[in-house]
């Protein structure tokens, strides 16, 4: 833990201190708190109709509701594509065929470096030109689409780094029973990086869920964009920000406490001090080291 | 090829960039500045900066950014009439700035976070046994390393502030390269597979060798023991 790193147990004139310090920082905390809440209902932001129209049936099933399963709709998708797709990008980058292994880095280093907006973007013009998936559905599929080809790299590097993590001796025990490379990969080494980058893979999740609020740029009617227009309809745009906010908010943090727990469970097993928080990994990039953790 | 090299003379495309680029230095710096603030908080003694450090991380690294920035123009500037500048364009620049500082805040917040740990315990105690107090100890002893020990996950929040700054699109920041290549394409309809290479690839230029800078600099930088 790093807070016990900085400061020995407090002694009595130390926890005075920490007391009085607390205290200051609370009704610092408490002051701008005020000062934000009573700015707002100074502005007439703060009535009760202007919060309570965001909490009736209408609101809900006719807005949020339909917008939430859309992005999570959006999400699903992603999530399960990302993860084939960055097993294939995985295995083919940690292949012995040089042409397989340079394709694939060349992918994943490409589609990791550009922004996910960008290729959202790309694909919705695309795919309406093109006609390749109806139109009105072109907005989701360049959701999946834009998604997919970040995350999937992302979770690429994350089979690339786990595999490279396991012991040397796991590789040697297959090739010494005379598996060939491939079927050493497929049988002893990715089911182990499974296991061990299950906690990265989960963080990645919540930066999927996250992105694909990006939709609303490019008018997928996912859940902000439900929200927005709720908003705007009862002038209240602010408030369904907020409301919006805090569901992304508890499902992300849902998710973050599953990759704990997950990591708590794994670490014990593997017999190591789990490491709680993926922070970077969280924000949708692996270390750029393989290894370096 | 002509027909592809006149996209540059219709389309400022280094202009879109350099918006990126400016988005992306202010905004690092305000990360920097609110972060290390944070992680402070975080690592001090006193229980209300502590909790009040770890809500703050957790909700903004909860939210999507598309949110944060969209709350900038619509909730703050809109519906409240706050802004940052008389200029229309500067305002939506500095909310941009503002949102992908209070964003980036977080994440730069657990990068030096886990800088702080690989510190080892024996610093900590050195300062103390010569009497630093916590803030000395802090900012003489722990966080000069804590930074060096936190570069490749310094480098990766840049790295993803970088990209994200196209999202400022959401935030009227209207001549970035997200907002000028969706005007490209949808205007040069002949060409939509080179106008999003171009683009892309420009990100590409920019962000590989902040990737590799970092790394070079980890190494360097790296505090022997």
């Amino acid at each position: 833990m790093s807070a016990s790193v900085l400061f020995d147990a407090p002694g009595p004139r130390a926890r005075r201190r920490i007391l009085l310090t607390n205290i200051i920082g609370i009704l610092v905390i408490v002051v701008l708190l005020y000062i934000v809440i009573s700015g707002l209902a100074g502005k007439g932001q703060m009535t009760a109709e202007k919060w309570s129209s965001l909490f009736t049936a209408n609101a809900w099933v006719n807005f949020l509701l339909p917008g939430l399963v859309n992005t999570l709709k959006a999400a699903a998708l992603a999530i399960v594509f990302s993860v084939v797709i960055g097993l294939l990008l995985g295995i083919g980058r940690l292949s012995l065929n040089k042409p397989i292994r340079w394709v694939c880095s060349i992918l994943v280093e490409f589609f990791r470096a550009v922004p996910v907006l960008l290729m959202m973007v790309f694909f919705n013009i695309f795919f309406s030109r093109t006609g390749l998936v109806p139109g009105s559905d072109a907005p989701f599929w360049s959701v999946v689409v834009g998604l997919v080809c970040y995350n999937g790299s992302v979770v690429a590097e994350l089979v690339r780094s786990g595999v490279n993590n396991l012991p040397k001796g796991q590789r040697e025990a297959g090739t010494a029973i005379g598996l060939t490379r491939g079927q050493s990969l497929r049988m002893i080494e990715i089911p182990q990086a499974l296991t061990a980058m299950l906690p990265a893979l989960i963080g990645q999740f919540v930066v999927i869920l996250k992105d694909s609020a990006l939709g609303y740029i490019i008018s997928y009617n996912e859940f902000l964009f439900f929200a927005r227009t709720f908003g705007s309809a009862n002038a209240n745009t602010l408030q369904a920000l907020v409301v919006a906010a805090a569901v992304f908010i508890i499902i992300n943090f849902a998710l973050t406490k599953v990759a704990e727990f997950v990591s708590r469970r794994l670490g014990s097993r593997l017999g190591k001090a789990g490491d709680d928080e993926p922070p970077v990994v969280a924000l949708g990039l692996p270390p750029m080291v393989p290894g370096a953790k | 090829m002509d027909n592809y090299l006149s996209l540059f003379t219709q389309y400022n495309i280094p202009a879109a960039f350099w918006v990126n680029i400016q988005l992306t230095f202010w905004a690092a710096i305000g990360a920097l500045v609110i972060g290390t603030i944070l992680a402070l908080m975080r690592i001090s003694p006193v229980p209300s900066f502590e909790a009040f450090g770890a809500g703050y991380v957790n909700i903004i690294r909860n939210t999507p950014l598309t949110i944060i920035l969209l709350f900038g123009v619509l909730a703050l500037y809109n519906q409240l009439g706050f802004r940052l500048s008389d200029d229309f364009q500067t305002n939506f620049f500095r909310l941009a700035v503002m949102g992908l500082s209070i964003y980036h805040a977080a994440f730069v917040c657990e990068a030096i976070r886990s800088g702080v740990n690989t510190v080892p315990q024996g610093q900590a105690e050195a300062a103390r046994a010569i009497g630093l107090g916590f803030l000395q100890s802090a900012s003489l002893v722990i966080l000069p390393q804590a930074f060096r020990g936190a570069i490749v996950p310094l480098g990766n929040v840049l790295i993803a502030l970088i990209k994200n700054t196209t999202v400022a699109a959401v935030g009227s920041v209207a001549v970035e390269a997200s907002s000028v290549m969706k005007t490209a394409l949808e205007f040069r309809g002949d060409i939509i597979i080179p106008i999003f290479l171009t683009f892309a690839i420009g990100f590409v230029i920019i962000v590989i060798p902040v990737g590799l800078l970092t790394t070079w600099l980890s190494k360097k930088l790296a505090v022997a023991r």
